[in-house]
């Protein structure tokens, strides 16, 4: 962004490199419009946006929330999958399922980091999380009560996050849509394993056919939650689409869900729990039923069946694990004169 | 189905089974995200090296979830509870040294283990130092680590000498690799700053151990939990 | 623990086939070892990264950042982390 660039020299000296230790500070300036004007043309013109570019802060504010909010969701995301490894009923799918979760911790560190770029620390972030200041997706307060619900959050819920992350590939802000390529080329693995697990399942023993069914049953309603409240009922959409953070509504990638599970639960022999699903040919769209926007505020508000268990958890792993964060900082300044760069 | 290797198979593919159990429990547990990542690493190389060793025996999946616990013929070490991270990490040095120069003289043979122990070296290479990285620095950094650090390896060096046991099947030099085994811990035990423990390095009980088939309760729990739902739907595939 | 004592760093990746090293991302560690180990196992799991590099983020003077897009490359040994791993039925789409 030429004409951004030229504002480095208004930076407060002593900023560091894409958010390093002090984070990017911003003085004051004169005429916040021009900048502004050269911002909302650059994003107009779909150019990046990079870490050292002047923006406004309420971009500034609702990408480190967007961003760090996606990355507790990965993390938190973690335990109702982990939550089956010690129980997985065949080693290959033990292995498939240890490096879904893996993986999932891997995309919380990438979100982390490019959030990190924005000059919040990930500590900052994960307090928010542990205090309730910053949310996590609701879908990850439901409970995975059997093995089926493995594949039911492969196929939907990691199908409904790729829906939402593709567009997001193109996101305004440079490091958040490198971290988007790079998750989104992960995640369809996971999306094809759990399609892969329900599909065993499906053709299995009437007792497997059962529990898939009773899974999908559970997972799809909370599933078409995760885009969000009705469009006319969405209060930020509309800056952070201006923004390019925001690409799609959520009614139109929600339908975009829709009809693209469809014919894969007919592929998969099961059905979807939805009296009201069937195809509008003037529409060219598969009308569905209405969705309880009662359980989506409850279940957001904390009352789901596992906010809190998730909190708990989350806090007891890294309350627990301060000690060891300590020790390796206590050796680190011990050997290595306390820069973390090392000798030689 | 009997074969002159396959209870040298079954001792080292439940070795790798059993400890990536138990490191897939640290999963949404660990003590920093980046662990989380590590330990899952250390956890799928184990397992993968677990199938290709339980599939020399039979058929990878029976053998996993369909034998009682007096048929697992791991060691006792590597069933032991995770513990803090410091028992993990106490557990993780005793035994990564320990296969690192078991899976380095296999593969400079040419008996049946050299491919597979060829390509497992690389890996367990990593593995060891994991565990030596993360012994520096629970023991040497701040004096609660170094408090954690001491008492799990204290804890766990009875379960160490059961890994230089005869196995049928297992042509290794064994004094030579406890020998290096025993240099290479006291090395890095001492560089953090840890005493090296002094008490016995097997238990009292002539029976045996893990190798006999001889387990810990703790053992008998995990089994439960991993084989449970394989159990419950005898016959299915998955 | 606080963001000082497990500091950023930039990790930088060249593949085999690479010429040069390419900024992969970024990532906490108390030291330069743990950093280089952490990156390994986050940033070349799919693949073998010839050579990372990690450096403080606080070292890096920048002018505009020129980070470059992630390089894969597949890994011949866990194929199950690959999309093509999976047998879904023909005609089943989006997956």
């Amino acid at each position: 962004m030429a004409t951004a660039a030229a504002h480095h020299t208004a930076q407060t000296a002593g900023a560091q490199a894409d958010g390093g230790q002090g984070g990017v500070r911003q003085e004051p300036l004169v005429d916040t419009a021009a900048y502004e004007r050269a911002f909302d043309a650059a994003v107009a013109a779909e150019e990046r946006v990079e870490p050292r570019d002047w923006m406004p802060d309420a971009y500034r504010a609702t990408l480190v929330r967007q961003i760090a909010q996606h990355a507790h969701s990965e993390i938190i995301g973690m335990q109702p999958e982990a939550n089956w490894i010690t129980r997985a009923p065949s080693l290959r799918r033990k292995a498939i399922l240890m490096a879904k979760v893996q993986d999932e911790a891997g995309h919380g560190l990438y979100l982390y980091s490019a959030a990190e770029t924005l000059g919040t620390g990930r500590d900052e972030l994960l307090d928010k999380l542990h205090t309730g200041r910053q949310k996590y997706s609701s879908i990850f307060n439901y409970p995975t009560l059997t093995w089926a619900d493995v594949g039911a959050i492969g196929w939907l819920v990691d199908g409904a996050a790729i829906t939402n992350q593709v567009p997001l590939c193109r996101c305004s802000y440079g490091p958040y849509a490198r971290a988007m390529v790079r998750i989104c080329k992960e995640e369809s693995f996971h999306q094809r394993q759990g399609y892969e697990l329900l599909l065993a399942l499906s053709r299995g023993t009437p007792e497997q056919h059962a529990m898939a069914q009773d899974a999908v049953d559970r997972w799809w309603w909370p599933s078409l939650m995760m885009f969000g409240p009705p469009d006319d009922e969405s209060a930020h959409s509309a800056q952070s689409m201006a923004w390019k953070i925001k690409r799609h509504s959520n009614d139109e990638l929600r339908q975009r869900f829709v009809d693209i599970c469809v014919p894969q639960a007919e592929s998969l022999g099961l059905a979807l729990p939805d009296p009201d699903l069937k195809w509008n040919e003037e529409r060219g769209h598969h009308d569905f039923g209405a969705i309880d926007w009662a359980e989506f505020w409850d279940v957001l508000k904390g009352n789901g069946p596992c906010n809190e268990q998730r909190i708990t958890q989350r806090r007891r792993a890294h309350d627990e694990g301060a000690w060891v964060r300590d020790a390796a900082a206590a050796y680190a300044a011990k050997h290595n004169g306390g820069t973390g760069v090392s000798r030689g | 189905m009997t074969t002159p290797g396959s209870a040298a198979a079954l001792a080292l593919g439940d070795d790798a089974l059993v400890l990536s159990h138990r490191l897939g429990e640290w999963a949404g547990n660990a003590p920093v995200l980046e662990e989380e990542v590590a330990l899952a690493n250390i956890a799928l190389d184990l397992l993968g090296q677990a199938r290709v060793l339980l599939s020399l025996v039979g058929d990878e999946d029976e053998l996993a979830y369909l034998r009682e616990e007096r048929a697992f013929r791991n060691l006792q070490l590597v069933e032991q509870p995770n513990g803090d991270f410091a028992h993990t990490i106490a557990r993780q040095l005793y035994f990564s040294t320990y296969q690192h120069l078991l899976y380095a003289e296999l593969s400079a043979g040419d008996g049946p283990f050299a491919p597979l122990a060829a390509k497992a070296v690389k890996e367990v290479a990593y593995h060891r130092d994991h565990a030596e990285q993360w012994t520096l620095r629970l023991g040497d950094g701040t004096d609660v680590g170094h408090d954690r650090m001491g008492r799990a390896c204290e804890s766990l060096w009875r379960f160490t000498g059961e890994m230089f046991q005869p196995v049928e099947g297992l042509d290794v030099d064994r004094e030579r690799l406890e020998g290096a085994w025993l240099d290479s811990v006291e090395n890095v035990l001492r560089r953090a700053t840890l005493t090296v423990p002094e008490g016995p390095r097997s238990g009292a009980w002539q029976a045996g151990a893990g190798r006999q088939g001889l387990h810990t309760e703790p053992f008998g729990r995990m089994l439960a939990e991993m084989q449970h739902l394989h159990r419950s739907h005898p016959g299915a595939s998955w | 623990m606080t963001n000082t004592d497990w500091p950023l760093w930039e990790v930088f990746v060249r593949s085999r086939r690479g010429l040069s090293h390419t900024h992969a991302g970024s990532l906490h560690a108390p030291d330069a070892e743990l950093a280089l180990r952490n990156a390994r196992d986050l940033y070349t799991r799919r693949g073998e990264g010839v050579s990372i590099w990690v450096v403080p983020s606080s070292v890096i003077t920048a002018s505009s950042p020129d980070e470059k897009d992630p390089f894969f490359e597949p890994a011949a040994d866990k194929p199950y982390r690959h999309p093509t791993f999976y047998e879904i039925p023909e005609g089943v789409k989006h997956l």
